[in-house]
């Protein structure tokens, strides 16, 4: 991520960190520890509602799965600039590698306060306890390998700001690879989420247990990566006063729009070919969500399909907010509303489950709005 | 126009390996050679229940109350804290024995030691193991991580976690196998009265299986209890049941070292329906498939280092076309 010519370098922000606004993140960040604390002396139990018939819980389901694809800005931003060399959307580079460089660590972290056994979590990554036929192993080495490759890409940041010069050149003649690997592994990943549920066969339910599985999140992901770089460019932008990349966001909204398309041709294909699309007109609980999964990603289509649309930021915010709502549903579908393993098991977070998982993107939030404010990330304004 | 020429290349490359590769499905497993397990007859069942004592006791585990008044262990599923249980079926007047109307009948719950089994698929550290010669789906707490992507997989929900403890465990039967070691075999076999539940070889537990099957319903014979292989117990004399010409366990997921017998559809008596292709046998083929010897993506990686090298290269020159 070197310093281009013809944008402008990236600089801190600047300006006050304590704000109501992270004072009331800093609250749900402590309750959420608070709770924690609870679930490591009590137990699992004591805080959530997952139980044998429902062992993943929205701390797998959403902290991970969703959370880790909402992470994804920065695997979208890398395909564009460095694979299809489109240098314009370089400045929304480190941005978005930075959300997602959160995204990811806590996910990753998160799923320590999910695991039960947590004190043998290095087994993943021991020869002779890792068993590489599981899907589970491929993702939790995938997520962490990328995670530090994140770390290397995002660390100019850090460099430039302590002025490091020699290492920040040394790391610049690596980076291409450091590049690669951090488009392989989300790439692989990413699938392999999906992938997870193969194994629990006819536990998931047939609208969504289908052998597309890894194409499917992996399309998912990456429109999710433009619509989560579309979403936090116009949040910041208004938040922290500033012009918005109305150019690149209506480039961006095109691509996004032209995948969903194909996204949509896979899916519905899909469904048709395993004959299972009549489950889709039953009265189930299963039917209204798929409609409601469905009608999310179908409704920014109707939004951007003209192109005057695409400059109207109102449009591009809506449709990117629909995008990741629709990747939510496809997601908390699969792992949790089509999940069914037999009479008498129910599951909704309980209230402290979800506490958690909202004092997660606190943190995020938090952490996103302190490192823009002290390094450089976000492109300096031109003052013409 | 160059990288176009390599992304085409690539692809090309990509789908080349991705058909003539050796990506053939994998097979579900087979039997092990020496598989011992169990035949649980639901005709022969007499809710005694005994088996559920002696499971508790043989593998020292706590008992669980179910009513206001905590007078003893009355389980009404498997759980952290219980590894096997009988329930039961009951329909309308529930007056007859093993009949689907205004009848009544039994299951027993506990693992069926698949032969090719969700949960040592799924496990990513090896806790769940299933051994190469008995068969035997074991459980290593030690290695254990607590997922519980084991307990999400199992397609008969086997596999119980602590979620009331601050350092809990998986647990679920593994046959008993510490008893096995000192000579012993499966306690719930050794203590049914009527030898519904049946421990001892596959090879002999099907032979005797497809034996009852083809007995006229009614016909006097006997049942072997214990330990079908060494006959250390004197066999029960009883009238055949009617049963239905199915050997459950037989051809489910490949098939599995628990089969059962019954007179009422399994699907009743909370036995789901499922294909012969192993869940293991598909999602293992569909990650082999990706990312078997890493060929894949490995040549991915080499694709996009060299075309990130280009363009990072270009990153600090002029950019505008
Ligand atoms: S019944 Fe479940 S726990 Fe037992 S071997 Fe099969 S998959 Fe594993
Ligand atoms: S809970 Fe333990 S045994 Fe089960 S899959 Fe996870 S690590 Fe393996
Ligand atoms: S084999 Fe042993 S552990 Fe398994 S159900 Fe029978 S008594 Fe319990």
């Amino acid at each position: 991520m070197s310093a281009t010519h013809n944008h402008p370098a990236p600089a801190p922000l600047g300006g006050p960190l304590v704000t109501p606004v992270t004072i009331t993140l800093a609250i749900l960040v402590a309750v959420a520890f608070i709770i924690l604390g609870i679930r490591f002396v009590l137990g699992i139990g004591a805080v959530t509602n997952v139980s044998d018939g429902y062992p993943f819980g929205i701390w797998i389901a959403y902290d991970v799965v969703v959370g880790s694809a909402f992470a994804c800005g920065g695997y979208a931003m890398a395909i564009l600039v460095y694979i299809f060399n489109k240098g314009e959307y370089h400045p929304m580079v480190r941005p978005a590698l930075l959300a997602s460089m959160f995204g990811y660590t806590l996910a990753g972290a998160s799923v320590i306060f999910d695991l039960g056994r947590y004190w043998n979590t290095w087994h993943i990554f021991w020869p002779g306890y890792a068993q590489v036929n599981s899907v589970m192993f491929e993702v939790a080495v995938c997520i962490t390998a990328y995670i530090v490759v994140m770390m290397i890409e995002f660390s100019p940041a850090f460099l430039e700001k302590f002025g490091l010069k020699d290492i920040h050149k040394k790391l610049n003649k690596v980076l291409f690879f450091i590049i690669a690997l951090g488009v392989l592994l989300p790439s692989m990943h990413q699938s392999s989420l999906g992938s997870l549920i193969v194994v629990f066969g006819n536990q998931i339910h047939p609208l969504w247990q289908t052998v597309m599985l890894p194409l499917l999140y992996l399309l998912t992901a990456v429109m999710i990566g433009f619509a989560i770089v579309i979403f936090e460019s116009c949040l910041s932008s208004s938040g922290f006063k500033r012009p918005l990349e109305l150019h690149l966001l209506t480039k961006l909204s095109r691509l996004m729009t032209g995948m969903l398309v194909v996204y949509l041709v896979v899916r519905l294909t899909d469904l048709a070919v395993r004959g299972v699309l009549g489950y889709i007109f039953e009265p189930s609980l299963e039917a209204v969500m798929f409609w409601v999964e469905m009608g999310l990603f179908i409704a920014p289509l109707f939004i951007l399909w003209q192109p005057a649309s695409r400059v109207k930021p109102v449009r591009l915010f809506v449709s990117a907010f629909c995008l990741l709502f629709a990747g939510f549903f496809l997601r908390i579908n699969a792992f949790l509303v089509g999940y069914e393993t037999g009479a008498g098991w129910h599951y909704f977070p309980a209230v402290p489950e979800i506490m958690v998982s909202v004092g997660l993107v606190a943190l995020e939030i938090l952490g996103y709005i302190v490192l823009v404010r002290y390094l450089p990330i976000l492109p300096r304004e031109e003052k013409i | 126009m160059k990288r176009r020429e390599f992304l085409k290349g690539a692809l090309a490359g990509g789908a080349l390996l991705a058909t003539s590769s050796p990506a053939e499905a994998r097979p579900n497993k087979t039997m092990p050679p020496e598989a011992v397990g169990l035949l649980y007859d639901s005709t022969l069942c007499i809710g005694c229940k005994a088996c559920v004592a002696a499971c508790k006791e043989a593998n020292d585990m706590p008992p669980e109350f179910s009513t206001v008044e905590q007078y003893w262990d009355t389980p009404l599923d498997i759980s952290g804290k219980t590894l096997n249980v009988i329930k039961m079926y009951k329909e309308g007047s529930g007056a007859t024995k093993d009949s689907e109307h205004n009848g009544h009948a039994f299951m027993k719950f506990s693992c069926l030691h698949c032969v090719d089994p969700s949960c040592v698929s799924a496990c990513p550290v090896s806790a769940m193991t299933k051994d190469p010669v008995n068969g035997i789906v074991s459980h290593d707490k030690s290695a254990c991580i607590g997922c519980r992507y084991c307990v999400a997989a199992c397609p008969f929900g086997v596999p119980r976690f602590q979620y009331d403890r601050p350092f809990p465990q998986i647990t679920k039967c593994q046959l008993c196998k510490h008893r096995m070691a000192e000579g012993q075999y499966a306690a719930c076999a050794y203590v049914c009265p009527t030898g519904a539940t049946l421990f001892g070889k596959m090879t002999d537990l099907n032979a005797e299986a497809k034996r009852r099957l083809a007995l006229k319903p009614g016909e006097d014979t006997e049942f072997p209890r214990g330990n079908l292989t060494t006959h250390d117990q004197s066999s029960f004399p009883a009238k055949a049941a009617k049963y239905l010409p199915q050997i459950y366990g037989d051809k489910e997921l490949g098939g599995t070292q628990m089969i059962k017998l019954s007179a009422v559809p399994f699907e009743k008596l909370g036995m789901p329906t499922l294909p012969e292709r192993s869940y293991a046998a598909t999602s293992e083929t569909m990650q082999h498939t990706l990312y078997g010897g890493l060929v894949l993506p490995l040549v991915f990686l080499g694709g996009l280092t060299f075309i990130a090298k280009r363009n990072v290269k270009n990153d600090g020159e002029d950019e505008k076309e």
